[in-house]
């Protein structure tokens, strides 16, 4: 099969790969750049696990094909801390014990960092709302919605 | 509100036992770094995939495999030629009874395909694509045979039959002619028909459910190496490595020992992994092959060829007298096993009454094979099903009477003393506590408004110990590194190092815990039953106990003393008493500094066979709104309410709770497998398998009720399957409130709900 | 299977009209890398449009809105003025799946994978949207309602895609809505969806009704009869009733994994009234 030569940034790092035309975004994350904690729970866009942001905007990397990625910055939950820092969701997340199983919860916490950069007071409404597409079976929610909106919060400085 | 704990005993003085401090493993798991099944590769690995079957009931004539591994990159092919047929017996594994004559079937058909979905070949080779492409090549030569799907039709005379020559066990006599119901099981206590004769009102009804998926977010995955000299290592998402470790090594005939399984994170289970689906492929995969294999489900193939729980019709009786007194109780219920028998009807029938205090109670169950995937444990198996249709019954009795739901359950609650109609007489047990802790919260008086209602459920569950190892090793500098064996679902490894942080008086975040491989501790019984809190939590305790022992030992020789005359205090050896002599305290710290001249390294151990596990019980009060034209209902308000035992880490024990509560109203509103009318199900995706999403929901809130268990060092119980069964009975009887209908038949679906809905007001109409 | 991502409309066509085997555009991708992934589909060719500047603007001109059908639900949601011309349309756009969808699915794409129960096309229907269709021949228009005539099967020959939707400005008294039925709060299929487009005079007399539906029959319906039941009414009860048969007359559903026909016409009505008071307020405000 054709490979195709792409290039793109992922978390601010340039990065070049060859990659076949059939490979998801999800593929090459995880396969070729080794960067395997975006997570494959379906691969037909209906779990969330595998969200990623591109360009800044929320996906998931299943439902892109690896090529479509050239030229464009992609952002990934190795991404999240800054250096050995926590970025203020994943600390919440930890605090409220947000997580059980734990496969989940880098998708939630990509699309979280994604709603709170659109929106930096939502109510809990529109965080269930926006957080629909991140299945979780283990926790029922509640306490990840708890977290996101408590780091909202704190990154509001309230 | 939310984090309520009610300490119903007096609070021993705990440091740690009760606190909510970050998970051990947490970091990991908010960076990514955590490594979960489909995580981990080798250099050189192959890609393993699977050929299922596209029949849901056919005779394999015949595989040809030629062409596939023709193919350039194709390196093994397996069929059902690589596994040795094994003998039907029931032997034990762990606690549980495994036939490897159906284990060896299920992983890959035999004589036929018995289900849509069932492993008839696996490849393994040098890309995906190849692999893919391999598949095509392979040429199975298939008879179809007819099908049957439905329960009653795989039971009436005449069915297609899954299994020739299945004669029904547990019938007196043995019934001559061969059919798919593999078990009758009866559980009686007392005469039903002298306690039905002095009811004053009966309630009889007949239910329906749905088999329905775990559905856990992290697919099955695993990563085989099998050495030339045949030692071989495993990658696995399980809930047991020891017990996945037991089953491949009888598939594929290899000492047990000679096989290293390594538990990697695992992205949810719910008594799913349980069982070995890919693993023992990947292995025979990776033996032909000599290199690595990896095989990862599609969410296609878990959801055709994974879990399910049972479906089950259930017909249900039980009549009380006026004043509220039950008399009786009687069940019947037929469970789908899937395409190999052992449906968790046993447990169903166990569960059914056990939150009440009963003199008469019979219950019958049957297990019952049809063309579906084989079913596996999922969270409290078979209690959910059987607590739906009882707490529905209970329900209606109650309204009949016009008695208050609570009351009602409370007259015949199961308490201290209660004889269970499966067996044991209950020790203290928490429900009576739950009970009075719904009727005195907020939500039980909240209002509600038009096309709202409230219900409320009960349930119950064993839970268990079993075989247990860890192993506690006090480092040189006074950090502590823990071996444990039971996988961490949902926050084991913090209970854990919080017991032993209580038990030595160090700092939690001086311990270290693994959950180590095979080749590392002893034998671990699998994370299931409800157990690992309670038996990994009872060997930690003992092997804490074990250090603080040898720490005593090692100062009393420094100091010249027997050991009784020092014991350990806050973290530190110290003389007993004034008559030990005035040596100062010497912190664990210090012992480990001088371990190496004290007598050499200093590690409490643990091997336990954990007894005295002690049930939980639930109740669950839930409101919701129904859309009179739509059919659709909201989950509005919810609460658990819950006996803990003890909660070691009071949010672990919330988020139990929560995640059961939540699996329960999926259960109970949408989730099902639809099948079409070629026998093959329709909704394999989390598109049309609809689990609840966060918009669905409201908080979940919770009420941790602690009976310790005088067992447990601790007081734990075990907390994470109650919360699933009563959710389905409290939707249901909420949903009768709102709408005045008794809804019999799960999912309550948009569909069926306003169906009912129209039906009634036809009648009220016509009537 | 060949990408190719050309920058113009002409490379594009040349790109499909060429090529031999099954050939696929690609927008978003939500619905093709799923088909792909499932093997419902095997094309040796797919063109992805999202380069070609004109498929990605949203235009205000005098004639109405011109939105390229590679523009993707959260760009249309984040439009400035979109959304107060044609709430109805937005808000129908951004019931296509998660948060994540909503950053890559299309206009274009929801309507060209010819699906019945889109979410989309109900409310563009509603609104009177046309297509513009580039292909060999030059381009040429078709009202929204005429593009999908079957499941999987559109009016579009082969080289031809959607380029761009145009909905007209929204004048004083106009108004619009989408609902739809699901069984959870996101994340599924339409069981049945109602687009209402409405246009009062000063009394809030409606002289213009529009009404799309979705999921109830082989392809998403104009229902003309059931827009003209509220023509001349203040939405009064009759009326709504009247409008409510029409829309329940027009269906055809199947049963399957989502609903039941019974269920599904039953609903469409109660839907269908919902949003026809919802554009109504919106017409009067």
């Amino acid at each position: 099969m054709a490979k195709h030569h792409v290039s793109f940034t992922v978390n601010g790092d340039p990065t070049e790969i060859l990659c076949e035309t059939n490979a998801t975004l999800l593929d090459v994350l995880r396969d070729e750049l080794e960067l395997t904690g975006t997570k494959e729970g379906c691969s037909t866009g209906d779990c969330g696990a595998c969200s990623v942001t591109v360009d800044g905007r929320l996906v998931c990397s299943c439902l892109m094909l690896g090529v479509e990625a050239n030229g464009k910055s992609i952002g990934t939950i190795e991404g999240l801390a800054n250096g050995d820092k926590l970025h203020p969701l994943q600390q919440k997340f930890l605090e409220h014990h947000a997580l059980q199983c734990g496969i989940c919860t880098p998708g939630f916490l990509v699309a979280s960092k994604a709603l709170l950069e659109k929106n930096p007071d939502p109510t809990e409404t529109e965080v269930r709302y926006w957080l629909a597409g991140n299945l979780c079976r283990c926790t029922g929610y509640d306490k990840i919605v708890r977290a996101v909106m408590d780091a909202a919060a704190e990154m509001r400085g309230a | 509100m939310q984090e309520t704990v009610k300490k119903l005993t007096p609070e021993p003085d705990y440091k740690i036992i009760g606190t909510r401090p970050i998970r051990p493993d947490g970091v990991d798991k908010v960076t990514g770094r955590a490594r979960f099944g489909a995580d981990y590769n080798l250099p050189g690995q192959l890609t393993g995939r699977v050929l299922r079957s596209p029949h849901p009931h056919a005779i394999i004539k015949s595989i040809d495999t030629s062409a596939a591994l023709a193919l350039p990159g194709v390196k093994a092919v397996v069929t059902r030629d690589d596994f040795k047929d094994q003998a039907s017996e029931f032997v034990p594994a762990g606690e549980m009874l495994i036939n490897y004559r159906d284990v060896v079937r299920n992983v890959m058909a035999r004589e036929r395909a018995l289900y849509e979905g069932h492993a008839v070949a696996a490849v393994a080779a040098t890309s995906p694509s190849i692999a893919k492409a391999a598949l095509k090549l392979i040429k199975v030569d298939y008879e179809v045979l007819p099908y049957v799907l439905d329960l009653d039709a795989a039971m009436a005379p005449g069915a297609p039959v899954l299994h020739p020559g299945m004669i029904t066990a547990g019938v007196e006599p043995a019934p001559k002619q061969e059919s798919n119901v593999a078990k009758r099981v009866e559980f009686i206590l007392g005469d039903v028909s002298k306690g039905f004769a002095s009811a004053d009102l009966i309630v009889e009804r007949e239910f329906e459910t749905k088999p329905v998926h775990q559905g856990y977010i992290e697919p099955h995955a695993c990563l085989a190496n099998f050495a030339e000299d045949g030692q071989a290592d495993l990658w696995v998402s399980t809930q047991g490595h020891w017990v996945v470790r037991a089953h491949c090594a009888r598939l594929l005939g290899m000492d047990v020992s000679k096989l290293r399984v390594t538990a990697t994170e695992i992205g949810g289970g719910f008594g799913g992994k349980t069982v070995v689906y890919l693993e023992p492929l990947a292995l025979a995969l990776s033996r032909k092959a000599g290199k690595p294999v990896k095989i990862v489900m599609s969410r296609d193939e878990v959801f055709r060829a994974s879990g399910p729980t049972s479906g089950a019709k259930m017909r249900i009786k039980v009549g009380a007298k006026k004043d509220g007194t039950i008399t009786a109780a009687e069940g019947e219920l037929k469970y789908h096993a899937g395409a190999f028998q052992g449906s968790p009807v046993g447990p169903g029938c166990m569960c059914a009454f056990a939150p009440y205090d009963l003199e008469h109670v019979k219950v019958v169950g049957y297990d019952v094979v049809s063309n579906r995937p084989k079913v596996a444990a999922y969270r409290a198996p078979g209690g959910p099903i059987s607590g739906y249709a009882v707490e529905s019954v209970i329900d209606e009795l109650a309204r009949k009477l016009k008695l208050d739901p609570i009351e009602f359950r409370l007259k015949n609650a199961a308490k201290e003393g209660t004889q269970a109609a499966y067996g044991p007489k209950f020790g203290p047990v928490g429900l009576v506590e739950s009970l009075q802790a719904a009727r005195a919260h907020d939500h039980w008086k909240a209002p509600l408004k038009e096309n709202q209602g409230r219900g409320i459920a009960a349930g119950f569950w064993f839970n268990i110990g079993g075989e247990t190892t860890v192993s506690l090793a006090l480092s040189e500098d006074g950090s502590l590194v823990l071996m444990a064996g039971t996988p961490d679902i949902g926050g084991l490894r913090a209970s854990l190092c919080m017991m032993v942080a209580e038990e030595l008086g160090v700092d939690m975040n001086s311990i270290r815990v693994t959950i180590a491989d095979t080749q590392s501790l002893g034998y671990n019984f699998l994370t299931g039953g409800s157990r690992s809190t309670f038996s990994s939590g009872m060997a930690v305790v003992e092997a804490s106990r074990s250090i603080i022992k040898q720490a005593c030992e090692r100062a009393a020789k420094l100091w010249e003393l027997t050991p009784d005359a020092v014991e350990y205090v806050d973290g530190a050896v110290r003389p007993a008493g004034a008559n030990a002599g005035k040596h100062p305290p010497m912190t664990l710290k210090q012992v480990a500094a001088m371990a190496g001249k004290t007598g050499g390294p200093i590690v409490g151990s643990s091997s336990i066979n954990a007894h005295g596990a002690a049930p939980s019980f639930g109740v669950h009060v839930c409101d919701l709104e129904v859309d009179p034209e739509t059919g659709k209902a909201t989950i509005i308000r919810y609460t658990v309410i819950q006996d803990a035992g003890r909660a070691i880490h009071p949010a672990y024990v919330e988020g139990q709770y929560q995640g059961g509560a939540v699996q329960g109203i999926g259960w109970a509103l949408n989730e099902e497998y639809i099948y079409g009318a070629d026998g093959k199900m329709q909704n394999s995706g989390f598109l049309d398998y609809r689990i609840p999403v966060a918009s669905d929901l409201p908080m979940i809130d919770t009420v941790i009720v602690e009976v310790p268990n005088p067992r447990h060092p601790y007081g734990v119980r075990g907390v994470g399957e109650t919360p699933i069964v009563p959710p389905m009975g409290a939707i249901a009887n909420a949903m009768c409130d709102a709408t005045g209908l008794r809804f019999t038949s799960l999912p309550m679906s948009p569909p069926r709900v306003l169906a009912a809905i129209d039906a009634a007001r036809l009648g009220k109409a016509n009537g | 299977m060949r990408y190719e991502a050309p920058e113009t409309l002409d490379a594009a066509v040349a790109l499909l009209t060429a090529a031999t085997g099954d050939a696929r555009v690609l927008a978003g991708g939500t619905d093709l890398l799923v088909q792909l992934k499932t093997d419902m589909i095997d094309p040796g060719l797919v063109v992805d449009l999202k380069r070609i500047a004109e498929m990605r603007q949203i235009k205000k001109l005098p004639d109405g809105f011109h939105i390229g059908a590679a523009v993707s639900g959260a760009e249309l949601k984040e439009h400035p003025e979109l959304k107060k011309h044609w709430p109805g349309v937005v808000e129908a756009a951004n019931l296509i799946g998660s948060t994540q969808i909503q950053g890559r699915a299309t206009l274009g794409g929801n309507l060209c994978n010819a699906s019945p129960a889109a979410d989309s096309v109900p409310a563009l229907i509603a609104a009177g949207a046309r297509v513009s269709i580039h292909g060999p021949k030059g381009r040429r228009e078709l009202a929204v309602e005429d593009v999908v005539l079957a499941p999987r099967k559109t009016a579009l020959a082969k080289g031809e895609f959607v380029v761009s939707f145009q909905v007209p400005l929204r004048a004083k008294g106009m108004g619009d809505a989408y609902l739809r039925f699901i069984p959870r709060t996101e994340m599924d299929i339409a069981v049945v969806g109602v687009g209402v487009g409405l246009t009062t005079d000063a009394n809030g007399v409606i002289t213009a009704a529009r009404i799309g539906l979705g999921a109830v029959a082989a392809r998403p319906l104009y229902v003309k009869a059931a827009g003209d039941a509220l023509v001349g009414s203040k939405l009064e009860a009759a009326a709504l009733d009247k409008m409510v048969a029409a829309v329940r007359a027009a269906c055809s559903p199947i049963d399957d994994k989502r609903g039941t026909i019974e269920f599904r016409i039953k609903v469409a009505g109660v839907i269908a009234r919902r949003a026809a008071i919802t554009a109504y307020e919106r017409a009067r405000t």
